[in-house]
């Protein structure tokens, strides 16, 4: 059995390709603890950045720069009292965080975040998440409608009717990516794992493939992801100015934090989906231009490089604090978690740790990139009307959707079809 | 088959239509589809976008607005009758509760109606000083009117943008006479405080800074596609509708007629100054949201004006100590921020008045609100509820 365990670690690929169980469960752990940290790390960053473009300064009083506020949050939703309206019905209403939040947390399990660092590699990869992550919408569904009262129906209506069109948008622009796998190569692949490895074989990013084709539809799936998750300016299921919180108006504690959990997850994973099929997934940048061992060395040592600039920050804020006694334990935690962040940093310079966390780095980078964007979205636009919202999702992204799936169609077959043209001509 | 047919943005109320049904009778079935039936919507009062305290009953086909009923009351103190039982100069704190966000302009009037029964004016020190502070609170006025009105769109940073520039004003107010909110700056007969040292620094400063940080506010919202699409063509009232329905203020400039009571009858000395009254075109959310930002730079336009011209002398008119105004009574309305604020103010001669009726633009404007939003969606209500710019305290009194 140790054999079995200790085997893996010499095979260059996942543990679902390896028939490893062991290191599957290890990795679902890994994946399970890190997306509820980058959850709670990215609600702090969601309330710092937005304070900053609003003028505020955000979370301040628990723990430096209110580090420790998610989890004060967190501890405080835990222990709220566990509130099911009297008219509700229980079951379904008991079930639908937990619906919400598997899903959101099911789609990971084929998000590669490396070669090998996935949990497994299904030839069906980016149709399962796509199915999986649709399934999302019945919980919503299931928590305005147990909850037997106006605003969360009427909610959950919204958000039904809005993931249906805009899925098929996304559909339309997946399928570009796809044909994008298979075009000019002869094979195609549904499997994320090979859709990153066919951007690396083609030594282009998707995005900047026929342009402006790749583009086009990269940019109906950063829309139609946007509506998907329910975020601003698409946030109308739970629209705080007309639906008080939309489907989960009546929730609390809990299963509220369910909710929010599922929410964030659901957006990190629609966010890796655009990173795989677009940007290359866990490839980093100019892998061909900027080639050579040299080049390799230097771009592996940015993981570690981050982290000294993040650490430098906190070291910095620690020597700006207050010189007051008050702030004494405040200016502690926040150079504690400075050095802390700094001795990540040089854990990330040792040559052997340096090259495996290279993939997971670059993926992480580029998906913190989209959360940065869903952040500035929500600091900038008002927010859509529901006819307006379904005028773009069914008068302009899904005929353009159309429009580019066939456009990258031909364009992948013209050298056939001009091969074949001129073989007929005499 | 006729509803469906009907463009649900030209249903009006007294047509058959959408708008021709009757919003709480229950039993009334929509006749497009078989099992419909309407959702009734209890809209506030604790609810976000509602401005206070306001219950609108929705009637609701789908997220179609058949009727509304406005529930209002819940704020309700007395104000009228409180004054009943006040001196004439004790009741002048009381004026700053209703309108609490413009509590300058309320105190204005009420000083300007009890002055026109007692027959005295203020010194012109003291008119240029009221000026001044009026369109100082006009402008917060319509910061906390932009900011709320784009939050229930949606958009969340103009909100703090305006708190942080209205900040600005009440710092000045605070300097002044020591309040923030509820001033009670004026007197009756004048000012009772003399302007601090720097006042009018203050105010040059503020009107440079605020006109860049207006096309700030600008830059965010007037050509920003979801904003204009969510606004333009939508709680169109055009001129009859509104005259018909008493509606004054920006909503009624809005709709392109031309009514503003410092032009049409100039109280104080607002003849003196050089001002523009914007109008708009369309009467729809997007021309009440222009207006009102154009008003706020004719309020800087006021301002500057004022402070380079303000008069040296006495800030106090010789009012006895003891108001008693002769029998008689008197309305003395001025522009408010939200329109025409109207005081009626009944005397007997004694030292307490016989009946203070408020005309408040607030109260009136919201009548137009079910002629507004029948046939919209519930996404158009709370912007509408939001242009209509109403404040629950003046509403209610």
């Amino acid at each position: 059995m140790f054999d079995a365990i200790t085997k893996y670690l010499g095979s260059n690929a996942t543990p679902g390709e390896a028939g490893s169980m062991f290191w599957a469960t290890i990795y679902i752990l890994i994946i399970t603890v890190g997306i509820s940290l980058a959850v709670i790390s990215m609600n702090w960053l969601e309330r710092k950045i937005l304070a900053h473009m609003q003028v505020r300064i955000g979370p301040m009083r628990v723990g430096p720069h209110g580090l420790l506020q998610p989890f004060a949050d967190a501890l405080k939703l835990l222990i709220k009292e566990d509130i099911i309206p009297q008219d509700a019905d229980k079951l379904v209403f008991w079930s639908a965080p937990v619906v919400v939040t598997m899903t959101a947390f099911t789609t990971f399990l084929v998000v590669p975040f490396g070669r090998e660092h996935a949990v497994t590699d299904m030839n069906i990869g980016i149709l399962f998440m796509l199915g999986i992550s649709s399934l999302g919408v019945l919980g919503i569904i299931m928590a305005g409608w147990s909850s037997n009262s106006h605003y969360p129906l009427m909610g959950s209506l919204r958000s039904s009717a809005q993931m249906v069109s805009y899925e098929i948008a996304m559909g339309l622009a997946i399928v570009c990516a796809v044909l994008m796998t298979s075009l000019q190569t002869g094979t195609g692949t549904l499997s994320m794992i090979g859709i990153v490895e066919s951007q690396a074989s083609q030594h282009t990013w998707f995005i900047f493939k026929f342009f402006p084709l790749g583009f086009l539809a990269f940019a109906i799936f950063a829309i139609a992801m946007v509506a998907e998750t329910n975020r601003a300016p698409f946030d109308l299921p739970e629209a705080e100015s007309e639906l008080v919180a939309g489907f989960h108006t009546e929730y609390s504690g809990f299963r509220w934090s369910l909710f929010f959990l599922a929410e964030y997850a659901a957006m990190l994973a629609v966010s890796s989906i655009a990173v795989t099929l677009w940007l290359g997934g866990w490839m980093r940048p100019f892998p061909t231009w900027l080639g050579g061992s040299t080049w390799d060395m230097a771009f592996s040592l940015f993981p570690a490089l981050t982290f000294f600039v993040l650490a430098g920050l906190c070291l910095l804020g620690a020597v700006r604090m207050p010189k007051i006694p008050q702030m004494k334990i405040q200016t502690t935690g926040l150079a504690i978690f400075g050095f802390l962040l700094g001795f990540v940093g040089l854990l990330l310079i040792v040559p052997g740790v340096r090259e495996r966390v290279q993939d997971i780095y670059w993926f992480v980078v580029k998906v913190a990139f989209f959360m940065y964007l869903y952040i500035w979205y929500r600091g900038t636009f008002p927010r859509y009307r529901f006819d307006q919202l379904m005028k773009v999702g069914w008068k302009i992204l899904l005929p353009t959707g159309l429009g580019v799936l066939i456009a990258t169609a031909l364009w992948g077959l013209l050298p056939q079809i001009s091969s074949s043209i001129l073989g007929v001509l005499p | 088959m006729k509803d469906l047919e009907t463009d649900y943005r030209h249903a009006k109320p007294g047509q058959s239509g959408p708008g021709a049904v009757d919003y709480l009778d229950l039993d009334t079935k929509d006749q497009t589809f078989l099992d419909t039936t309407e959702l009734v919507l209890n809209m506030g009062p604790q609810h976000p976008s509602t401005h206070g305290v306001l219950r609108v009953i929705l009637k609701l086909d789908g997220e179609k607005v058949l009727g509304t009923e406005c529930v209002i009351g819940y704020l309700h103190r007395g104000v009228e009758k409180i004054a009943e039982n006040r001196t004439y100069a004790m009741f002048n704190p009381y004026v700053d509760r209703m309108d609490y966000v413009a509590a300058v302009s309320n105190g204005l009037g009420y000083c300007e109606a009890v002055e026109k029964l007692q027959n005295v004016e203020a010194p012109p020190r003291a008119q240029y000083i009221r000026v001044i502070l009026t369109e100082l609170c006009r402008i917060a006025s319509h910061q906390v009117w932009l900011g709320t009105h784009a939050l229930d769109i949606g958009a969340l940073t103009p909100l703090f943008y305006c708190f942080r520039d209205r900040e600005e004003i009440l710092k000045i107010f605070e300097k002044y006479c020591g309040a923030r909110l509820t001033t009670h700056a004026f007197r009756i007969g004048g000012c009772i405080y003399e302007t601090y040292d720097g006042f009018e620094q203050d105010c040059l400063k503020f009107c440079d800074a605020f006109l860049p940080k207006l096309d700030e506010y600008e830059e965010l919202l007037t050509t920003n596609r979801i904003w204009v699409r969510r606004t333009k063509g939508v709680g169109i009232l055009n001129p009859e509708d509104c005259i018909a329905l008493g509606v004054t203020g920006p909503v009624l400039r809005a709709a392109g007629v031309k009514w503003d009571l410092r032009k049409a009858q100039p109280y104080e000395c607002y003849k003196n100054f050089d001002f523009e009254i914007p109008t708009g075109v369309n009467g729809d959310t997007y021309d009440r949201y222009l207006v009102r930002i154009e008003e706020m730079r004719q309020s800087v336009r006021i301002i500057r004006q004022a402070v380079e011209g303000l008069p040296q002398g006495p800030i106090m008119a010789k009012i006895p100590k003891v108001l008693k105004p002769p029998v008689g009574e008197v309305y003395h309305s001025i522009e408010a921020p939200k329109g025409e604020l109207g005081y009626f103010i009944v005397s007997d001669g004694s030292l307490q008045p016989y009946r203070v009726r408020v005309r408040p633009p607030s109260f009136v404007n919201l009548q137009a609100l079910d002629k507004m939003v029948r046939g919209l969606l519930v996404a158009d209500v709370v912007a509408v509820i939001g242009t209509l710019d109403i404040v629950l305290g003046e509403v209610d009194r």
